[in-house]
């Protein structure tokens, strides 16, 4: 028996199989064209307007010069130096903060009482300016690696956390009824019916934590760091190399836009099973 | 026939804010034998899924006690196996994932599992749906799917918590047909809560009625062989309608009394303890 397509995902995009042509890209081509219109008209604004003289010029240079400097900085290296900096550091505080959260979540989750008990603790310091604590992490870790890490680990964990507790607690108990008259124990039940039940909101949480690591990192690197995206934009703007900074900014951007997209596809490959929206 | 489970004097009690206590049912006797349909039926609120979770092991009797086999049931174990009302079916587990699910935790290996699971899959017409999730098929599909998981482990007795309640008429009458040919195949004890008189007179081969809460055992009325063709219309026999009477009858006193009692519970949570045990009075009377 044919089943239906279950989303638009799979209905054929007209891009692939032989036979086709120009007139079948068109509507793929059109589709991408009004997509990132109004980024283009940023990016058309900001060639321009500089060259017309509408802003000053040595604050704002026009794109094509900033990526022209782009391609210097990754050409002799520099741009890699700083973004594996940055990379890395963000990465293991946010994959600390994953290891660190899951699985506290769960415990903390899986007893009303202990949840009932952390959660105003939890919402506490989730709202506290991870970035005020930054010179709290500095006197305990040092300028060093670690003090970066940590303030990325900490600003992290407690999304990770809220959300995993909550993905545990709101799990259908029709279904942990359903698993322990099948003669599960705990662990199996955690593992085999709370985790992927849950795993949906964890990965809110995780979403949201991979939005605030890179965003922390780099207001850090900014205070000290010798490497890393924020020490470049900030070290450039004290020497007034404006198309650096500017390099900075985009490389951050852009840092933050695939790793926003890398984690919204592990989550659609992982809640495959979710029924799709309805929109 | 032999006697597969018997509640003793069955009792169970909740506490309501720590002080009140709720009882839910009060001193069940039932004996139910090997191979036996048995419905029971009820009011709202009367305490029939409580009745369950006992004889599932997931709680454990006030007072009294349940025997399966002779032997007093002690926790949730594979030889019962539940269906219920909303299916229960874990979505991120295709159908024949979900069917696989007790045999997994019984530690049948990987092949085996598989060929058991599609087995049975078979068995309730789902064969074509193996690697559907449960959001992709119907309200009469998925329960196919938690009746197929529940056989799939080989309990001795199935339990049945108003299993076809949520869906049309259509397929629950299909549903029931198809039951009835699956309990006469496998011999296996089912027990089947609901409250459709119809559907009651039609499964069972005896129907317990039980009282509004708390919940008793009001009378066991056995329904006549001639009543029990799954090829014939039965539903349009006059002693189908004799019956049906009876057990309606029966029921109706207790449906108005549980009534009552919802009604007086409506009033507001404060007196809530209060009209619960008012309930327990009038039911008294």
């Amino acid at each position: 028996m044919d089943r239906p397509p279950l989303s638009a995902i799979e209905q054929p995009l007209g891009l692939t199989g032989p036979g086709r042509t120009w007139p079948a890209l068109l509507p793929a081509l059109t589709r991408l064209a009004s997509r990132s219109a109004a980024i283009l008209c940023v990016l058309a604004l900001w060639e321009v307007a500089p060259r017309l003289g509408l802003v000053e010029r040595a604050f704002l240079p026009p794109i094509s010069e900033v990526l022209a400097t782009g391609w210097v900085l990754i050409e002799n290296g520099q741009l890699a130096n700083h973004v594996t900096a940055s990379l890395s550091r963000s990465l293991l505080g946010f994959g600390a903060a994953i290891a660190f959260g899951v699985p506290i979540g769960l415990a903390i989750g899986s007893s009303r009482v202990v949840s009932d008990f952390l959660n105003p603790l939890l919402e506490t310091l989730r709202n506290t300016a991870a970035l005020a604590l930054l010179p709290v992490f500095i006197l305990l870790f040092g300028i060093g690696e670690s003090s970066k890490v940590a303030i990325v680990l900490y600003a992290c964990s407690w999304s990770i956390l809220l959300n995993t507790i909550s993905g545990v607690r709101n799990v259908d108990p029709l279904l942990i009824k359903s698993a322990r008259t099948m003669g599960l124990s705990q662990a199996a039940l955690l593992r085999k019916v709370t985790l992927p039940a849950a795993l949906p909101t964890i990965f809110v949480g995780i979403r949201l934590a991979g939005a605030s690591s890179l965003l922390v990192l780099v207001a850090a690197e900014m205070v000290g760091a010798k490497a890393g995206l924020g020490y470049l934009i900030q070290y450039s703007q004290y020497n007034f190399q404006i198309p650096h900074m500017y390099v900075g900014i985009i490389t951050t951007t852009l840092l933050g836009l695939s790793f926003a997209k890398t984690l919204l596809w592990l989550e659609r490959r992982f809640t495959a099973w979710k029924a799709p929206a309805v929109e | 026939m032999s006697t597969k489970i018997e509640f003793q004097k069955v009792r169970k009690t909740f506490a309501i804010r720590g002080e009140t206590q709720f009882t839910a049912i009060e001193d069940i006797s039932l004996e139910v034998k090997t191979g036996e349909f048995m419905v029971i039926v009820g009011p709202s609120g009367c305490g029939k899924s409580t009745l369950l979770d006992l004889l599932g092991g997931l709680t454990k009797p006030s007072s009294g006690q349940i025997l399966l086999d002779g032997k007093p049931i002690t926790g949730p174990a594979l030889d019962r196996g539940i269906v219920f009302q909303q299916y229960a079916l874990f979505p991120w587990r295709t159908a024949l994932q979900n069917v696989e699910f007790g045999l997994e935790t019984k530690g049948v290996p990987d092949k085996q599992r598989r060929e058991i699971a599609r087995d049975y899959l078979a068995l309730v017409g789902l064969s074509g749906f193996a690697d559907r999730h449960p959001h992709e098929l119907s309200g009469g599909m998925k329960q196919r799917v938690a009746i197929a998981r529940a056989l799939a482990y080989d309990p001795e007795v199935l339990m049945m918590d108003e299993p076809f309640a949520a869906l049309d008429a259509q397929t629950r009458e299909t549903l029931q047909g198809e039951l009835l040919g699956i309990w006469e195949r496998s011999k296996k004890t089912i027990i089947f809560i609901t409250h459709g008189i119809d559907e009651a007179v039609y499964l069972g081969q005896r129907v317990a009625i039980m009282t509004s809460r708390p919940g008793r055992i009001k009378k066991v009325i056995d329904v006549p062989r001639e009543l029990r063709s799954v090829d014939e219309d039965v539903r349009s026999l006059p002693e189908f309608g004799r019956v049906r009477h009876e057990v309606w009858t029966l029921l109706r006193e207790e449906v108005l009394k549980a009534q009552q009692q919802e009604r007086r519970r409506e009033l507001g949570p404060a007196v809530h303890a209060g009209a619960a045990r008012t309930g327990e009075v009038s039911a008294h009377g």
